[in-house]
């Protein structure tokens, strides 16, 4: 095994636990009453760029039904849909390629593009079929809520993961920054 | 500040003596059964099932009030909410249109309609005390291993023992880093804009990223001397050898199933309809 898939395990955990940790504990008002800033999927996407899909799925699920479980009963239609928002922001991981030590004008727009792509997928499309099959909601208020959900966990990983990846790419040292002197 | 990440309550009793394997085993029947029956006795037998395995685990209400409390005013909140999009779901749901009293405009309370909002809140109710179960009468350690005894893989199982294990690691950087960032006037109440705000987040966040970053190399590379990943099956040192408690709870858990299903799927519908 090598050490890349050794580090996606802890990885994973890890992202989990930031997850959990910023659904769980961190409560920051977003000026609506009763809503909080989801940090958890700023976390989660940038992990799904760093790491790639298989841990922005899995850092999110794991993170999400530990999170419902500390509040006693998962919401798996939702759990399932933050699986696939990770797994999508992942696929775009290599058309990100944040280890290049840049992200600019060109990740930025693959970036928004694939949080919008896994944002309409997870939410009102995998999210908002299984409260449909579970709970029989109605399909109208589900899509409904799903939608905000959407708008708002877009936003909140556009502006929280996108300023992480930028701080990041700061932090890592660009292919050919060395000047000859 | 609450170190006790998933409320484990160490306490003698049957449920507590039950391997994790077959705690894991109940969650999950009884979370797929109640997501896939939407008839009302399935769901009440369920309930009353629960709230058995509750009274076994000695556990006390006392102990799990905040959860509790969060669950009222969740379902409260989707009770009303439910009524007011669509007061008639229930009639187009049952074919039927039985008016119990008229309230304002469209607003008619029918049978048909608060059967319907009983069965939902039913299946939320549901989940709570088995969820509360599991997590309170399993030992985190053990979480893992009874994944992986159910057939997750050992990889996935011990990111999972991970996420617990560091979960207070990180909370407790989220606090040192937040209360550092305050002294220096980078706050996240009320009181400071929400432009503001937001930017006062990532100024936390992304040291809390790349301490977790750093975090993540130091334990891969531990791991890695340790050879993780060598062999293709792992042992785990909290795992408990199945009892003939454990057997006979787990074949209790497959009828459970096959018999809920059958009667959830009479008559080729999952809904139980009693207005016909």
């Amino acid at each position: 095994m090598k050490n890349d898939a050794v580090k996606k395990v802890v990885a994973t955990g890890i992202g989990a636990a930031l997850f959990f940790v910023l659904a769980r504990f961190v409560a920051v008002p977003s000026g609506i009453p009763n809503t909080n800033i989801a940090f958890q999927y700023g976390i989660q996407s940038f992990f799904a760029v760093v790491y790639g899909p298989v841990v922005g799925c899995l850092s999110g699920f794991i993170g999400h039904v530990l999170t419902d479980m500390s509040w006693g009963g998962v919401w798996w239609s939702w759990a399932f849909g933050t699986a696939v928002y990770g797994l999508i922001v992942g696929l775009f991981a290599k058309k990100i390629n944040i280890e290049s030590g840049e992200f600019g004008k060109k990740a930025l727009v693959n970036f928004a593009i694939a949080n919008c792509l896994a944002n309409v997928v997870a939410w009102p499309i995998i999210a908002a079929v299984g409260d449909v099959v579970i709970y029989k909601e109605d399909f109208k208020i589900v899509v409904a809520q799903l939608a905000v959900a959407a708008i708002a966990d877009f936003l909140c990983a556009m502006v929280i993961g996108g300023l992480l990846l930028y701080g990041y790419s700061k932090t890592i040292a660009k292919t050919g920054s060395l000047d000859k002197e | 500040m609450n170190n006790r990440v998933l409320n484990y309550i160490p306490k003698d009793s049957f449920i507590h003596r039950l391997s994790g394997t077959t705690k894991l085993i109940i969650f999950l029947t009884f979370s797929v059964l109640c997501g896939l029956s939407f008839d009302t006795r399935v769901l009440i037998v369920l309930l009353l099932l629960s709230l058995l395995g509750f009274r076994l685990s000695k556990i006390k209400l006392s102990e799990i009030r905040l959860m509790s409390t969060f669950l009222v005013i969740f379902i409260t909140f989707n009770f009303i909410l439910l009524f007011l999009f669509n007061p008639d779901y229930g009639t187009e749901m049952y074919g039927t249109r039985t008016v119990l009293f008229h309230l304002v405009g469209r607003y008619y309370v029918t049978a048909e309609q608060m059967f319907y909002q009983f069965n939902v809140a039913l299946k939320y109710v549901i989940g709570f005390p088995i969820a509360i179960l599991f997590i309170s009468t399993t030992n985190p350690s053990e979480f893992a291993a009874s994944l992986s005894a159910i057939g997750v893989p050992y990889r996935v199982s011990y990111s999972v023992s991970l996420a617990l294990r560091y979960i207070p690691d990180i909370q407790k950087d989220y606090h040192e880093i937040a209360q550092s960032q305050e002294a220096r006037g980078v706050g996240l109440g009320k009181d400071v804009k929400l432009v503001e705000r937001v930017k006062n987040a990532v100024k936390i966040l992304l040291p809390l990223v790349l301490t977790s970053l750093q975090r993540i190399d130091t334990i891969s590379n531990s791991m890695q001397l340790r050879s993780f990943g060598k062999n293709k099956k792992r042992t785990w040192y909290v795992k408990k050898k199945l009892t003939v408690a454990d057997y006979s709870v787990i074949a209790f858990c497959a009828i459970l199933f096959i018999v809920g299903m059958i009667v959830t799927n009479q008559g080729g519908s999952n809904i139980y309809n009693p207005f016909i």
